[in-house]
């Protein structure tokens, strides 16, 4: 038994590991600083896969987490009635599960009957299609606590349901809403299968909406299989995860933090 | 107040709107790869392509069987590698672990689920490959690249972890702490406790713990298209290369807008994943939500 937990963390310790000690001997100020050089994409850096993965997620995670919002908001029973509510969790449950690379098909196929090419702007769709569950789910989870007195309270004051869903319970339920969308940051921003053919692959940075843009997965994806790639492939890991281990420290802090303003 | 009247109105219809657009989402997904489909299955039946194991897209063979076989036992072995290991853990999490352990461990587990799915490829391909060509399959006297199903099974195995020990800890966590008592009061060392209670008691949890594990490995696309080998034959042993369902679409796609009849395949394909991952999803997602009524009444 002890065995078994002993290869669950170790392996966990040894990713870590891996990517420390090959990231940290790759990373240089030149590595995050330059993008690739144009005559030769294994020199220079990989800013513009910062850059773009960042370009992508975050506008991703925007847009995901107001729709999720919604969505969350309505799952109540003032709004729907309860089988309604329980096909759409349990649409989510299932959506939750399927592969980011039938999102990114999708896309893809939605794109080219469009007449588009590879983007920044389909791979932001990609990439918020993929989240809106796992957001939702969380929000969904936190509302469902919120205490049944405080949404009686708003309404005996004569709130609209609205004004009671977007006031009071978004309020309330603020720490699991918060947790739940960071949660979907870490997952969207980790994430290459659905970007791999929606969001392309570039040595620059983006200008416009419509360009193509490279992004730390799809750098990862793209050099870790030449040998002179694989600082880069490195170097893209390590901050990589040092993105995802901030959202999840992040994410434990202000849940803490906001739980302090709420109605217990 | 008739302003906050059309608000509430207004603010109502738009949450509609974002809900009916995701339950449509599913829909539409399943439209579209029927359709896009559509090509290739007038081309040959369904049968045909199920159980031919060409794979061959210049001479429009597009048998599907080899990456199936490929698809099945690097899941199949994932899950027998990580089913005994999570189990395990969880159990040790749930019943044995000291609280100071415990409160370590969960962080953890959060953290290897959230590692993306490139990274978990990359070590896998600088640690394992080296390893399986070097040591693993030498042992059994095999000669291999090291890009093989083993490899790629081995890394999914770590990959499911995470969902099977959080889903499990949570449901023996839930078993009413009378049934554990009444077990070890009649005598029952903790292991039988363990056993025959716990073990029993969330055994539709576990159940669908790994139907969920299982569904993730199916349609797991990088980290296994990093290290599988790519190669769409039937393969002769585990540590010969193959190819899943998920990674071929990611190796193909490159070449996937030029021929009609080969996008067609493919789609195909990514309807395949959606349905197996469909159904196991849906499956486990039931069986989760019956057993998680059991305890609270």
């Amino acid at each position: 038994m002890i065995l078994s937990v002993c290869v669950v963390v170790g392996s966990l310790l040894v990713i870590f590991g891996l990517v420390i000690y090959h990231g940290a001997s790759s990373l240089s100020i030149e590595m995050i600083t330059q993008t690739p050089d144009p005559s030769n994409a294994l020199g220079g850096g990989i800013l513009n896969a910062i850059v773009g993965s960042l370009l992508l997620a975050l506008p991703a995670t925007g847009i995901a987490c107001i729709i999720s919002l919604g969505i969350a908001l309505y799952l109540q029973k003032e709004f729907t009635h309860a089988w309604i509510s329980g096909f759409i969790r349990f649409t989510l449950d299932v959506l939750w599960g399927i592969p980011s690379i039938v999102y990114g098909i999708f896309c893809l196929v939605i794109m080219i009957y469009l007449g588009m090419g590879s983007s920044l702007v389909v791979g932001i769709i990609a990439l918020t299609l993929l989240q809106i569950p796992i957001i939702t789910r969380y929000m969904d989870e936190a509302i469902k606590m919120v205490p049944i007195g405080l949404k009686e309270g708003a309404y005996s004051l004569g709130s609209t349901k609205f004004e009671t869903a977007f006031k009071v319970i978004r309020r309330q339920a603020f720490p699991g809403i918060l947790a739940g969308i960071l949660l979907g940051l870490g997952r969207g921003i980790g994430d290459a299968a659905s970007i791999l053919f929606t969001a392309g692959f570039t040595n620059r940075i983006p200008t416009s909406l419509f360009d193509s843009t490279a992004a730390l997965p799809t750098m990862i994806f793209n050099m870790y299989s030449l040998p002179s790639g694989q600082p880069k492939a490195f170097a893209s890991a390590f901050i990589l995860l040092l993105i995802v281990l901030v959202i999840s420290i992040l994410s434990r802090i202000l849940s803490k933090r906001f739980t302090k303003h709420i109605i217990p | 107040m008739k302003l906050r009247k059309w608000r509430d109105l207004l603010g109502t219809k738009l949450m509609l709107l974002a809900t009916l657009f995701i339950s449509s989402l599913f829909f539409s997904i399943i439209i579209l790869l029927l359709f896009k489909s559509s090509l290739v299955l007038e081309s040959s039946s369904l049968v045909d392509i199920l159980f031919s194991p060409n794979w061959n897209p210049d001479i429009n063979n597009f048998g599907l069987a080899a990456i199936i076989i490929g698809t099945m036992l690097v899941t199949g072995i994932a899950l027998l590698i990580a089913i005994p290991i999570s189990l395990l853990t969880a159990i040790y999490i749930a019943e044995y672990a000291p609280g100071k352990i415990r409160r370590i461990l969960r962080p953890f587990l959060d953290v290897l689920a959230g590692v993306p799915s490139v990274v978990y490829g990359l070590c896998s391909f600088l640690l394992l490959v080296p390893l399986v060509k070097n040591v693993i399959a030498p042992f059994f006297g095999i000669q291999s690249t090291g890009l093989c199903i083993f490899t790629a099974a081995i890394t999914l195995a770590i990959m499911v972890f995470p969902i099977i020990i959080s889903l499990c800890v949570e449901s023996f966590s839930a078993i009413p702490l009378a049934l554990k008592e009444a077990s070890l009061s009649i005598g029952a060392t903790k292991w039988e406790t363990v056993k025959k209670v716990v073990f029993r008691a969330s055994g539709p949890n576990i159940f669908a713990a790994i139907l969920l594990g299982f569904g993730r490995a199916f349609g797991e696309t990088i980290a296994v298209n990093m290290v599988v080998g790519g190669i769409p034959r039937i393969p002769s042993s585990i540590f010969s290369p193959g190819e899943t369902l998920a990674s071929l679409i990611a190796s193909k796609y490159g070449e996937l807008m030029s021929i009609p009849l080969y996008e067609s395949a493919l789609m195909l394909v990514a309807l395949i994943l959606f349905f197996v991952v469909f159904l196991f999803n849906f499956l486990g997602v039931l069986v989760l939500r019956r057993a998680r009524k059991r305890w609270n009444t």
